[in-house]
């Protein structure tokens, strides 16, 4: 079974951490995803560094950049990965934008996923009508799932339409925003993540962007699957060592 | 070259294998609201006389379509220019941000953002919010933003606020970045007027039908001097390529005429200074739209670069890379230097001094040679105002 479904299996909530592949340094890589699986986290997003990344905020933008100035490839990347899963259990999702996959070659992107054993993706600019149409075929091939993101805006109608093509799970983007920390959330992103968890959807749910402390941790899964934290952990590494992500952990979960 | 291809967008929203929306889903609400509704709105008999009326009154269409008589004796060959540069605001960009504004106001939007590069599609939609009474956020790469003083300047004047963009390597590609950030941050009561016919669909085909004008002015003109519609060989200049695309329009599917399209090789194809998309570009995707784009070999985007800043973009508009990939359009690149001097020639043998960008096209001039009796349409797209300070450098006036 997929390390992402069998993650859900059990009755706990999931905490998911995504952190930019090369930053702060370029060999950190497996580092931190070790620190992370040690430290509780359940699931772990490794983003693909992009030199446009549309849908970030200044936060990813930032750590974006200085991973590809410090010669983070997507090749490099995987080499990388190659031993991760000697002793790394927790699901693995890379989380990239489209132009390097297309560049990578697509399906050469997802039998190397396979290779070295990563579960899912997560392709903000890959609409899910193109994936179903051209991609879906290849990514069962290599037993890959493929993550779509929905937001306060998406239909009913769409939402549903996206329920179908997703495996693994939905991303619920909590508000209309590029990523980056909130401190907390409103009524009206709590009375939308009630409106969509009562729609009893196939896929689990986990909320995304603008989590940062345990708060907004909390309120999130209080209505979802899971949650995951993405620029409030970059923040974190940027000023501490690796070794210390074990508190940031703790914090967000206490 | 297929004749009975349609070199048109496609029901999906794309140009042959170019094109597309591929955006991500936080933008999908903004996009199928403008794919379901631009058409519609925009054959409404109201939209339509307002849109003439602006056009006429306000813009000053329709632009002339000039006989180059000194060029054409020097050439050998008939040269005409349509004259958008003579459009309010100096270039055909205002053509498509009357547009917009009017689709805009339709769709009940309350705020205006814009990219801009050299600043004039900055100051088209600073121009016609101001004309709206909506309020108008224009994105300028920081760096763009010290370079074209004078065009912020203007936008500021006509009540727009100017946000630099200080992501990346704070120019247009950037710009265009934040632009985008904007939207999805403020998805229900903004519309983005996107200035070239790039980005997702239907962006480059709206973008397109808007510039389109240019194109049927010049068959009635045409017809007028030569007894025909149609030129021989129509040239532009591309960036984006939202002029090329205005006068290309009507003979797209005319197998009669033959498209040139223009692009900036900036110090030299070679150099790692370029802008020469269909040279140096990869099938990608850029801004939401799978075209040509220059990228490393990772799907990294370049960094371009032009002496003008209206070329000075990484990518191509997806129908252009269509014409380029099919074969339909002839493409070439020139240099800084030598479209340098043409913006000279034509001031000097013509009386116009042109837009930078503009002046890329003549160049083919001096690269293909022409019949006597061959008509050559060229879109004289900008005036070369915006550009002294460059000119002024440049040959040390």
């Amino acid at each position: 079974m997929n390390r992402i479904i069998k993650s859900f299996k059990g009755k706990k909530k999931l905490l998911s951490i995504y952190f930019t592949a090369g930053f702060p340094n370029v060999d950190d890589t497996v580092d931190i995803i070790h620190n992370l699986q040690s430290s509780g986290v359940d699931m772990v997003e490794i983003g693909l560094p992009f030199s446009d990344p549309l849908a970030d905020g200044p936060t990813i933008q930032k750590s974006s950049a200085t991973a590809l100035n410090n010669g983070m490839t997507t090749s490099y990347l995987f080499n990388q990965l190659i031993k991760i899963r000697d002793s790394i259990e927790i699901p693995l999702i890379i989380m990239g934008y489209f132009n390097p996959i297309l560049q990578f070659g697509v399906e050469e992107f997802c039998r190397k996923c396979n290779e070295v054993g990563i579960d899912g993706l997560i392709i903000p600019d890959l609409p899910a009508e193109i994936f179903k149409e051209k991609y879906s075929a290849l990514f069962e091939k290599y037993q890959i799932l493929n993550m779509f993101l929905i937001t306060p805006q998406t239909s009913e109608k769409r939402i549903k339409f996206i329920d179908k093509v997703s495996k693994g799970f939905i991303y619920m983007v909590s508000s209309a925003a590029t990523t980056g920390a909130q401190n907390e959330f409103s009524n009206l992103q709590e009375e939308y993540f009630k409106r969509i968890s009562k729609l009893n959807l196939n896929n689990k749910l986990m909320v995304g962007f603008g989590i940062s402390n345990s708060k907004t941790y909390k309120s999130a899964i209080s209505f979802s699957d899971g949650a995951i934290i993405g620029s409030a952990f970059i923040k974190y590494i940027e000023d501490n060592d690796i070794d210390s992500i074990k508190n940031f952990i703790k914090k967000i979960k206490n | 070259m297929k004749i009975s291809q349609s070199y048109n967008v496609d029901k999906k929203g794309f140009y042959g294998e170019f094109g597309g929306a591929f955006i991500p889903e936080m933008l999908y609400p903004n996009i199928k609201e403008l794919e379901e509704n631009y058409i519609k709105l925009t054959s409404e008999i109201n939209f339509k006389r307002e849109f003439e009326q602006l056009l006429k009154d306000y813009v000053g269409r329709p632009t002339p379509l000039y006989y180059a008589k000194r060029m054409s004796e020097k050439y050998q060959t008939k040269i005409y220019l349509k004259r958008e540069d003579l459009c309010h605001t100096g270039a055909h960009k205002i053509n498509n941000t009357i547009g917009q504004i009017l689709l805009a106001k339709r769709l009940g939007k309350t705020r205006i953002i814009a990219e801009t590069g050299a600043g004039q599609h900055g100051v088209a939609t600073a121009t016609v919010c101001a004309l709206a009474g909506i309020n108008c956020v224009i994105y300028m790469g920081e760096l763009d933003i010290k370079r074209q003083s004078p065009n912020v300047a203007r936008m500021k004047m006509l009540g727009a606020t100017v946000r630099p963009a200080i992501s990346g390597s704070k120019t247009l590609k950037d710009a265009t970045n934040e632009a985008i950030r904007d939207w999805i941050n403020n998805p229900v009561d903004t519309h983005y007027i996107i200035g070239s016919v790039v980005g997702p669909h239907p962006y480059p085909d709206m973008v397109a039908r808007f510039q389109s004008v240019i194109s049927e002015e010049c068959r009635y003109q045409l017809k007028e001097f030569e007894g025909r519609e149609y030129p021989d060989h129509v040239i532009a200049c591309v960036g984006g390529g939202s002029n090329a695309a205005g006068i290309y329009y009507h003979y797209l599917d005319d197998p009669r005429v033959n498209i040139i399209a223009v692009e900036a090789a900036g110090q030299g194809i070679k150099t790692g200074k370029s802008a020469a998309t269909s040279v140096l570009g990869k099938i990608g995707i850029i801004h939401g739209s799978k075209t040509l784009l220059m990228q490393t070999q990772d799907g990294q985007i370049t960094e371009p670069y032009s002496i003008s800043a209206g070329l000075d973009y990484p990518g191509v508009g997806p129908m252009h890379a269509h014409l380029f990939d099919s074969g339909r359009a002839e493409f070439i690149s020139v240099q800084d230097k030598e479209a340098m001097n043409w913006g000279l020639a034509l001031s000097q043998m013509e009386g116009i001094i042109p837009a930078i960008e503009t002046a890329h096209a003549f160049s083919i001039l001096d690269v293909r040679k022409f019949e006597k009796e061959d008509v050559l349409l060229f879109n004289c797209s900008g005036r070369g105002d915006k550009d002294l300070d460059t000119y002024i450098d440049y040959f040390k006036l």
